[in-house]
């Protein structure tokens, strides 16, 4: 009983948190700003799967969590090359 | 100014064989938990991408040294084959064989056609993947 109102809790605070991600991704001046905040959304779901998991006793979707890791951590690097080099995938390195 | 992406080569070479290892427990937990042949290839084709994020496609190619469309046709006739099998036994197409068998090393496992049928997913759905990944890369 007191684990459900803490998971709630935290799960509430993990909402407001995403919320304010939200706010700076559209709102922020610079491309940078909005793939940053885009990636702590990623950890944010992460950290929110956890708890659901958590909340509904089961180990069912301890895999989601290392996959949105894995997929948020190769939506920033392609995101992030993008930004610095203008295309995404390289057809022959120069260095 | 040149650019340097030594971090990204160096951790791309340790989380490449993670997300591989990843997608290989995927694809054999299948059976009895979430995972499958869809969610194992999707995410070694995300370990390949990656690769193709820190290098570029001519190295990519190199070392993977298959043509993506053969890989494809490969998973096709793994998906076909299996429901040949049931035919072939007498039973009607896709019936899946099981059975227990005594391996030299792993002893006595229960095998289930199922997972041939998952591995012709699994490979479909990586050839597709980077086919499509490739084909867009390398247009201009």
């Amino acid at each position: 009983m007191i684990l459900k109102i803490a998971l709630s809790i935290a799960l509430l605070l993990y909402s407001v948190s995403t919320f304010l991600y939200l706010y700076r991704i559209l709102k922020g001046p610079t491309t940078s700003d909005k793939v940053v905040a885009l990636d702590s959304i990623g950890m944010n779901l992460v950290a929110t799967v956890a708890l659901l998991s958590m909340f509904y006793d089961t180990n069912a979707y301890l895999d989601v969590i290392l996959l949105i890791a894995l997929l948020a951590f190769i939506g920033t690097v392609s995101f992030s090359k993008f930004i610095e080099k203008g295309k995404v995938i390289d057809r022959e390195r120069d260095n | 100014m040149k650019t340097n992406d030594v971090l990204l080569r160096n951790v791309t070479k340790v989380v490449a064989f993670i997300i591989f290892l990843f997608s290989l427990h995927l694809f054999f937990a299948g059976h009895y938990n979430p995972g499958g042949g869809f969610v194992a290839g999707l995410t070694s084709a995300g370990a390949i991408t990656l690769t193709l994020l820190a290098y570029d496609i001519k190295t990519v190619k190199s070392m993977l040294n298959m043509n993506t469309i053969i890989i494809t046709a490969v998973g096709l006739i793994f998906v076909v084959g299996t429901g040949l099998l049931g035919v072939f036994s007498g039973k009607p197409f896709l019936t899946h064989l099981y059975g227990h068998v005594d391996l030299p090393v792993l002893g006595d496992t229960s095998l289930h056609t199922a997972t041939l049928f998952d591995l012709g997913v699994y490979l479909v759905v990586v050839g597709v993947t980077l086919t499509i990944i490739q084909t867009i890369g390398e247009s201009d």
